[in-house]
């Protein structure tokens, strides 16, 4: 096994996800299954390709730095579940 | 047993940029909450950030200027993590292939020898947005979320874990701020969070070579308070390791109020950022000519122009220092030394009037009301005998409320040096007169009273008799019986 119980409850946990005991033996058994798959690329000699981190062979995209217009604080706020004048309102949140 | 500090920098930057890394908001501070916000900033789903070319410029400027090698390729990365002032729940990064590596500052403590602390990295970076607690009515129990700040560009710029002292990290902090503020790119604002630093900190017993377990101090954002913070931080670890206990590694947060610092428990839980490269942002690719390009933009940087206004115009190294201490002071001195070369002269009156009258009213040098050709002209005017040293102050006072040049001020304010002998001896003769029982004390060999006749000549030309001429003629007149 790849990925046990142990590691989808620890991602779940990261991902803010809660999972029932059934759902995380599910997960736990199709996402190793995954990377099982994945595994065979193992078979084949990598040494010399560089890691790839962009399917798209393209570099450099860049905007100028100039300013646009926002959209506006009513924009801004209009899906909020809950705002106090101009700023989104949270639970608190104690350092 | 002695504890020998090990102490390493995390310092980021805000860049002064118009609009924000990825999006067109602008990054203006102190605005109506959430009104600098669009759908890249606040996260949408589907919007697509792309990256602002001046923040590559400014990195490699600030790469270049710390002498670290500028990647050919490099990389934004995704740390995940969940807080409500990061809107998108990751962040956007540089982690493996960060835009400069390998650099270095030296650093300099009075009476000791030059230290070469290394650079790490320096990495591009969006800041996240800021929380409100308290001081909003009608908040009460919760926190508020300002996401104007969100998608700022930053860099961090993190050291070698080469210092082993407070004072050590201080003196390279004034130094990075000194090049970020120096080369244009951050305004060094340390109240307004544009400038602050993460302090990693451990103890370990002298002449071991095992680093101790470390703590990391969280967004301290003045100079006293580093010191501060890191002087807490090392006598803590040093009595919790005496008292046989550990140092944990932690999150660690500083209270100005009481001086110390506390374990964030918010953060306690274990980091696990997952980074994985960002795929809305393609790869960064800086070839040669860009960074040979960016070397030729670069203004003299402060160190080189420090040691030339030691070996090319004669200053003491503590004028120079002091001269070298923001770009906006150095170009001032050099635009007043070329028109009048007396840098000396210029230098001292920097020191002490235009910085004393800049610090009264709160302005900064390139919003000086005296330019740089006025106060050329006001030295050569002492230099060549035309006004006394005392009488300039004045001159000088004149210039700095009410403008005007100081030739003009002099002449319709009659305070041109009197250096017409005639003129003087009347006032000497008058002056004697009326106090001769102080001749004769003088004449008895108690010579310190020419002093108390030099000021009441000066005070009778109202300042503007030669000072030289004075005590020439004075001597002259006392000395015949």
């Amino acid at each position: 096994m790849k990925i046990t119980v142990a590691d989808v409850e620890y991602v779940a946990r990261l991902a803010r996800l809660a999972l029932s005991k059934a759902e995380t033996e599910l997960f736990a058994g199709q996402m190793d299954a995954i990377l099982g798959y994945v595994d065979k690329l193992n078979e084949l000699d990598t040494a010399d390709v560089r890691p790839t981190s962009h399917a798209v062979p393209m570099e450099n995209a860049f905007r100028e730095d100039a300013v646009n217009p926002s959209i506006g604080v009513e924009k801004a706020l209009a899906n909020a579940p809950d705002r106090v004048d101009s700023f989104y309102r949270v639970p608190k949140v104690i350092e | 047993m002695k504890f020998q500090p090990v102490i390493g920098l995390e310092v980021h930057t805000q860049l002064k940029t118009g609009s924000k890394i990825f999006c067109g908001c602008s990054t203006t501070f102190g605005s109506e909450p959430n009104s600098q916000t669009c759908p890249v900033c606040l996260g949408l789903p589907g919007a697509l950030p792309v990256l602002n070319k001046k923040v590559v410029e400014f990195a490699i400027k600030a790469g270049l200027a710390t002498n670290c090698i500028i990647a050919h390729h490099s990389v934004f990365a995704r740390k995940n993590y969940f807080y409500p002032d990061l809107p998108k729940g990751y962040q956007i990064s540089q982690l493996e292939e960060p835009i400069c590596r390998k650099g270095w500052l030296d650093i300099q403590l009075e009476g000791q020898e030059a230290k070469r602390i290394g650079i790490t990295r320096i990495h591009m970076e969006e800041d996240a947005g800021k929380l409100v607690h308290g001081d909003v009515p009608g908040l009460d129990d919760g926190s508020g979320v300002d996401l104007n700040r969100a998608c700022t560009p930053l860099l961090e710029v993190v050291s070698e874990p080469d210092l082993r002292s407070s004072d050590e990290a201080v003196a390279y902090l004034k130094r990075l701020h000194r090049i970020v503020t120096w080369l244009g790119i951050c305004d060094g604002n340390m109240e307004e969070g544009s400038f602050r630093c993460d302090a990693n900190i451990s103890v370990m017993p002298v002449g071991s070579d095992t680093l101790g377990t470390r703590a990391e101090i969280k967004n301290v954002n003045s100079f006293k308070f580093v010191k501060q913070a890191i002087d807490y931080e090392i006598q803590r670890q040093i009595a919790l390791i005496e008292d046989g206990g550990s140092v944990v590694q932690e999150t660690r947060l500083f209270d100005p109020n009481s001086g110390t610092t506390r374990s964030m428990r918010s953060k306690e839980e274990a980091h696990d950022y997952r980074y994985f490269p960002d795929p809305d942002l393609v790869p960064l690719v800086i070839d040669a000519d860009w960074v040979q390009h960016a070397h030729k933009e670069l203004p003299e940087l402060p160190e080189h122009r420090r040691q030339r206004f030691i070996t090319e115009l004669g200053l003491p190294e503590y004028d120079a220092e002091v001269l070298t201490a923001s770009r906006g002071v150095a170009d001032y001195f050099e635009e007043c030394v070329a028109f009048h070369h007396n840098a000396k002269a210029v230098s001292n009156w920097l020191m002490s009037e235009v910085t004393r009258a800049l610090n009264d009213s709160g302005a900064a040098i390139d919003a000086c009301p005296v330019i740089p050709s006025q106060l050329a002209e006001l030295i050569k005017m002492i230099d060549k005998g035309a006004i006394s040293g005392k009488i300039a102050k004045t001159v000088f006072e004149e210039m700095w409320k009410n403008g005007g040049e100081p030739q003009a001020i002099v002449e319709k304010r009659g305070l041109a040096q009197v250096s017409d002998s005639g003129a003087i001896e009347a006032i000497i003769d008058e002056v004697i007169a009326a106090n001769m029982a102080q001749v004769e004390e003088f004449r008895g060999g108690k010579e310190k009273v020419l002093g108390f006749f030099v000021g009441l000549v000066m005070k009778a030309s109202r300042g503007k008799a030669n000072p030289a001429l004075v005590n020439e003629l004075l001597l002259a007149k006392l000395k015949v019986q």
